[in-house]
């Protein structure tokens, strides 16, 4: 199952209905919600933070985080 | 006449240019205050909204969510539940921006949820048309139930009607819930929670239990009745993550009838810069340009200023002494009060500049993305990406920076930089390094271009935030806490600054620098005074002793009047203190005159100079850096008969200012923001045994 950190650039992924617990609340206030669009942005040099779109909001979030994520991708 | 004040609390996302709103409704008309027990700034501002109306605006920190995360937001919540008391908004002007209206509304649908009078304002409406934006006004206001206002902060439009829907959403007083959050959730659960206090709105107990925060508003019975909910923690984090989706929905659902964007016309200015901002090479590359710039520009710009201040007040303290007549009161005010004020005047420049550099990096969005790419290099010390910001912050000085520290919400993160911060090289270092540097580096250059002198300082400002970072690595290691948060900043669109913004951050966060250590550097100074200028019988017939010595026989009485000054500040209490540290600082090369300035300089380290200055008894009114610099210079060692200062001593000196913890002020902000002595104490002690240590192997390595 990819998550927000298997991602590539410029990939785009809905997130999980099963991932709800894993998102902290802080995060999901800020727009990551299940069924919500992510696209993954920028990967920082040293590979952590990670840099995403989602729900219209840009931020970053670290590896850790985003692995908790799961996402389902449309081909 | 004139009504009474309207109380509106401004609140917002961070990056919605809240500020920018702020400062226009008040306009200079403001003042910062403290909220009790927390170092957050609390802004505060007088705004006339018509001929007989004015309101009083509270600027709340930027929070994403009323849940709080960090000490900011916490200070929004706890405005927010302060219903029926005296500091309660009547009115909640909630600020949004058009381009991120959904994740706004989160925030605006919570406080309806409070049920007080709220007014929504939406900014940056200029950029709609670049964003192939348009929203359907009407409808939004109707199913928000809340008067929408469109404005633009930046061109100044929209502030009047602004104002006059605050005035109208006052006098109708009209307050409803957007959401309901108990219907959808589990309506038994949230009928009993509400059974609890009819007087309070069902989301303010909902805040109350899942926050553990509870206003005096709430009696001791329902407070034991709330607590009972708090029982089942797993149910409450449950209900959170439910309600907050419950929200979004509901916001989906009003913004698909109101809110349009066209993405064919959105321009791509943010993702084309970001490739350029974040790229792995060209990234750090514009990150250190500009860090370079920021330094010379504090280093250049401030030089001119900061002279005129320093003579400035050399000339005040001779003009009081020439106006005043002669006494204690005239010499507490021309060596103990006027310096002092001047000790922290002559800062402001370089802390000015500054601040300037870093409102612009903030406004303009620049900043998320140096956190974003210093993030993991500092977390393998401990820290945070948002503690670069706070280590550059203490070039200027460690006050503000541990300030800034604020907005990183993991404990361990945000102590160990609060610890490192003074360890960066401050501008009370600069007038130490500067005449040590000129008494023991020669004035050469070396392949044709390279200043040495400049090098030298260089490498100070180097050894300053290396020895930062590997403390923080060792505390990393040590410090056994266990503080568990995840890291989340937003990215926001680039922006052009608002130059009044942006001034008016400088002058706000100088003014706050100056007011704030400023009262310590004073009395701290007045201290010293006191004890420089009081003693023991020996201090008071200094006059006598030193007159019939043999060695003064026939000198003139010019060249007496300063050996009984030295005579009288070896025997006051100071030079006594002085003297009772020589013993253990002989080793570092230090002698008790040193020592002295060593004391001194505990409450700024620039005092340093001055110290010496006094006590190498240069000639009143003539403290320019040339004589006191020949004074130290042909200052002798009695006991080896060298220069007093030479290369191994003056070595061992920097290298004691770079690592000794001399600053009251750092120590008691530190104590402020982490709640006790302890982690002060620890920041005294740890860096002075340090500081110690290097001095002592420095000087017996060197001599």
């Amino acid at each position: 199952m990819s998550t927000i950190a298997t991602l590539q650039i410029g990939e785009i992924g809905y997130i999980s209905e099963e991932s709800l617990d894993f998102i902290p609340l802080k995060l999901l206030e800020m727009g990551c919600l299940p069924g919500a669009e992510v696209q993954l942005l920028q990967i920082a040099p040293l590979k952590d933070p990670l840099y995403i779109c989602v729900n219209g909001s840009h931020l970053a979030i670290r590896v850790e985080t985003a692995e908790q994520i799961k996402v389902l991708k449309i081909e | 006449m004139a009504n009474r004040p309207i109380k509106v609390a401004l609140i917002g996302n961070p990056n919605t240019g809240k500020t920018l709103l702020f400062n226009q409704l008040t306009g200079l008309n403001q003042k910062v205050g403290n909220y009790p027990g927390v170092t957050v700034d609390k802004k505060e501002g007088i705004s006339k909204l018509s001929g007989t109306q004015s309101a009083i605006i509270i600027d709340l920190p930027g929070t994403y969510s009323i849940n709080p995360t960090s000490i900011d937001e916490t200070i929004v919540l706890k405005t927010l539940l302060k219903k029926d008391i005296k500091e309660s908004p009547d009115v909640i002007l909630v600020l949004a921006d058009v381009e991120n209206l959904k994740r706004n509304l989160l925030l605006f649908s919570q406080i309806k949820d409070l049920e007080i009078p709220t007014v929504l304002a939406i900014n940056m409406v200029d950029q709609m048309q670049k964003k192939g934006i348009s929203i359907f006004l009407s409808v939004l206001e109707k199913e928000l139930n809340t008067e929408v206002i469109l404005i633009s902060a930046k061109r100044n439009e929209g502030i009047k009607e602004v104002k006059e829907a605050i005035i109208r959403c006052h006098v109708a007083a009209k307050a409803s819930p957007l959401c309901g959050i108990n219907h959808k959730i589990d309506p038994d659960y949230f009928a009993k929670l509400k059974e609890i206090s009819p007087s309070h709105s069902l989301y303010e107990l909902w805040l109350m239990i899942t926050q553990n925060n509870f206003p005096e508003t709430v009696t001791s019975e329902e407070k034991e009745d709330l607590l009972a909910f708090k029982k089942d923690i797993s149910k409450l984090k449950k209900y959170q993550h439910k309600e907050t989706i419950y929200r979004y929905q509901e916001i989906n659902k009003i913004l698909k009838k109101t809110y349009i964007v066209d993405k064919s016309k959105a321009s791509d200015l943010q993702s084309k810069l970001d490739k350029i901002f974040t790229h792995k090479i060209f990234g750090y590359f514009f990150f250190f340009l500009i860090l370079l710039v920021i330094f010379q520009s504090i280093f250049d710009w401030a030089l001119l200023p900061m002279d005129l201040i320093d003579g400035f007040f050399a000339q005040l303290s001779e003009l009081a002494k020439a106006s005043f007549p002669e006494g204690v009161f005239t010499d507490l005010l021309t060596e103990g009060i006027i310096p002092g004020i001047g000790g922290v005047i002559i800062f402001i420049p370089q802390i000015a500049i500054l601040f300037l550099f870093i409102a612009i990096l903030e406004e303009t969005g620049y900043m998320s993305r140096v956190v974003f790419l210093m993030d993991k290099i500092m977390r393998r010390f401990g820290m945070n990406g948002k503690s670069i910001i706070p280590l550059i912050s203490g070039t200027a000085c460690a006050i503000p920076a541990i300030m800034a520290t604020r907005t990183i919400s993991n404990w361990k993160e945000r102590l160990i930089t609060i610890l490192v911060v003074p360890f960066t090289t401050c501008s009370a270092r600069l007038p130490v390094y500067a005449i040590l540097i000129a008494l023991i580096i020669p004035d050469t250059k070396i392949f044709g271009f390279l200043n040495l002198q400049g090098l030298v300082l260089l490498s100070l400002y180097t050894l300053g935030f290396g020895m930062a970072i590997f403390a923080a690595y060792i505390l990393h290691k040590i410090l056994d806490i266990n503080s568990k948060s995840f890291f989340v900043i937003e990215m926001p669109n680039y922006k052009l600054p608002s130059l009044k913004n942006v001034f008016f951050e400088m002058v706000e966060k100088t003014k706050a620098f100056v007011f704030g250590a400023g009262k310590i550097i004073l009395a701290l100074s007045i201290v010293l005074w006191f004890l420089a200028s009081n003693g023991s019988s020996e201090y008071k017939n200094a006059a006598e002793i030193v007159s019939k010595m043999e060695v003064n026989r026939g000198i003139s009485s010019e060249e007496m009047d300063k050996r009984i000054a030295s005579f009288k500040l070896e025997n006051s209490y100071i030079g006594m203190l002085g003297k009772s540290i020589e013993p253990s600082i002989k080793p570092l090369g230090f002698d008790w005159k040193i020592g002295i300035a060593l004391i001194t300089s505990f409450a700024a380290r620039e005092v340093f100079v001055g110290t010496l200055a006094t006590i190498y008894s240069v000639e009143a009114n003539d403290d320019d850096v040339t004589t006191i610099k020949q004074k130290m210079a042909s200052e002798v060692n009695l006991e080896t008969g060298e220069k007093r200062f030479n290369f191994p001593v003056g070595m061992s000196l920097l290298i004691f200012y770079a690592f000794a913890m001399q600053c009251m002020a750092t120590l008691a902000i530190v104590k402020k923001e982490t709640k006790t002595w302890k982690w002060p104490m620890i920041q005294l002690i740890g860096m002075g045994v340090l500081a110690y240590i290097s001095s002592l192997i420095t000087y017996q390595i060197l001599s």
